[in-house]
């Protein structure tokens, strides 16, 4: 065995099994680790280890990626065995609705919310949108000075706060309860009895606000799933689950996609004047699929158990076994996308798997989409002396949550 | 060459109508709805990008 410091993916001999997940590179806070670029250059698909000492496949190539999570013997459902179990001793483990479902009784239930998130009925959504940043922007141009403010807290994080919201009929002023207790759930570092103890919080404020709206309809999304508890099709555990999942599904990931997004711009000077200075509306829109490709914040990867037999990649995943596509790294595959650790806000990266696929893909895709466009078209154009205000080596990183990002953005002007 | 969707497999993603908005539209529940079988030969690499980023392999070009 190798001296101990020596022991990490890049030093272990070739048929010793990789641990999962593997440290970042400090150097670079935007790359994936580099051991997982060392897997992927060796083939498509690998066991790795996790802490609990199981060793699902590790799928790091985009083609297989793809192909798995479109493939129905392929399942979402963490009692299915093999499922490969929680990213950390401390994570907790609950079940979020459709999200953790197959089909059919996933397409059942996600059919039920699909509406609201149509593309051109989140496109009706643009102005208000628009109306909320410009007015923290406003906020924070007519604070006391030039900052320094964090940018998470006053802008990235209450956007998609004030949007969901609105869509489900959530009232705002609640917001400060959602954001701790959403905070806490995708902590893989928070205690499982800290984690249950914020969701059963938020899941029992949003049955009684369900309840409400079985008795007095409104026209928001709240008031359509608890129609489907009148008419019979979900029980109110059910309704409130799926309520759960939509609240929080949106919350952080748009929230760091922001803030982490705002930082990889500052750090790449020349994509930001591109960005500043353009008027056209398809530049801005190609910029958020970069940087989703680019950053790909949900980066411990899609698990799922296999529930037959399926050769893939010169392998054979056996039934019962689990599997872990690490998009992250889909995302920056060279087959794919030609120098993929480059940042070009011009290139073509629609086809990105920062949604991830297959019948699980995000759901609040083209809501998220909409509001990343009007954050990059907006904030830089209007605060463009807008600087990181500390070293980034003291921007503190999400590497132990679900969703990786930034803690805060201190922001000056 | 036609267009096939086949909208059971549908999950309402909206990729194809941001794709190929010519060809797709969604109805009120989000699943896709076909609003031209046959499209001009301008909107092909549209239609292509529709089914390269369809989640559900849910749309397909046949030669007819
Ligand atoms: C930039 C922001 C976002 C990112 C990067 C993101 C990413 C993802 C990913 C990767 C999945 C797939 C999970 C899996 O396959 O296991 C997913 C699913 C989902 N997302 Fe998002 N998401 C974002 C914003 C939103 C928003 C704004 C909503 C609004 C409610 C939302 C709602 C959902 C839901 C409900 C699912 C589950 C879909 C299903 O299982 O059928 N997401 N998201």
């Amino acid at each position: 065995m190798a001296d101990a410091t020596l022991t990490g993916p890049a030093h272990q001999a070739p048929d010793a099994v990789p641990e999962f997940p593997m440290p970042r590179q400090s150097r670079c806070p935007f790359d994936p680790p580099p051991a997982l670029k060392e897997l992927q250059e060796q083939g498509p698909l690998t066991k790795v280890r996790l802490w609990d000492g199981s060793e699902p496949w590790l799928v790091t190539r985009y083609a297989e990626q793809r192909a798995l999570l479109g493939d129905q013997r392929v399942s979402a459902d963490t009692d299915q065995p093999g499922y490969p179990t929680k990213a950390s001793p401390e994570a907790g483990e609950g079940k979020l609705s459709f999200i953790m479902m197959d089909d059919p009784e996933h397409a059942r239930l996600r059919r039920m919310v699909t509406g609201p998130f149509a593309v051109k009925k989140v496109e009706a959504l643009r102005p208000a949108v628009q109306r909320i940043v410009d007015g923290l922007i406003d906020d924070m141009l007519a604070g006391p000075g030039p900052g320094p403010v964090d940018l998470v807290d006053v802008f990235a994080l209450p956007i998609p706060s004030l949007v969901i919201c609105e869509l489900l009929g959530v009232p705002y002023e609640e917001h400060e309860f959602f954001q701790e207790n959403t905070k806490t759930m995708v902590r893989t570092t928070a205690t499982p009895e800290e984690r249950g103890a914020a969701s059963r919080e938020v899941a029992g404020y949003l049955a009684g606000l369900l309840g409400k709206r079985i008795a007095e309809p409104k026209e928001d999304l709240l008031s359509s799933i608890a129609g489907r508890i009148t008419a019979g099709e979900l029980t109110h555990q059910q309704a409130t689950e799926m309520a759960l999942l939509l609240l929080i599904a949106g919350h952080e990931t748009t929230a760091n996609m922001i803030a982490l997004g705002t930082l990889a711009l500052l750090q790449h000077p020349d994509q930001l004047a591109l960005l500043r200075e353009t008027d056209d509306p398809k530049l801005v829109a190609s910029a958020v699929e970069e940087l989703l490709r680019y950053l790909h914040i949900t980066h411990l990867g899609r698990r799922r158990a296999v529930t037959e037999d399926i050769e893939i990649g010169g392998q054979v995943i056996k039934a019962g076994e689990g599997v872990i596509m690490v998009n992250e790294i889909g995302n920056r595959d060279p087959e794919v996308f030609a120098d993929p650790d480059r940042l070009d806000i011009t290139r073509d990266a629609r086809r990105h798997v920062a949604f991830g696929f297959g019948v699980h893909q995000c759901l609040g895709q083209p809501l998220a989409r909409m509001e990343l466009q009007v954050v990059y078209g907006t904030l830089y154009k209007r605060i463009p002396t807008l600087k990181l205000a500390c070293a980034l080596e003291d921007v503190r990183f999400k590497t132990d949550a679900f969703i990786y990002g930034v803690h805060e953005l201190p922001v000056s002007w | 060459m036609k267009v096939e969707l086949e909208a059971d497999k549908c999950v309402a993603s909206g990729q194809c109508v941001l794709a190929a908005m010519d060809v797709f539209d969604q109805d009120d529940d989000g699943i896709a709805i076909l609003l031209d079988e046959r499209p001009a030969a301008e909107h092909l690499d549209d239609v292509k990008e529709a089914i390269a980023v369809c989640p559900a392999a849910a749309i397909r070009l046949v030669d007819q």
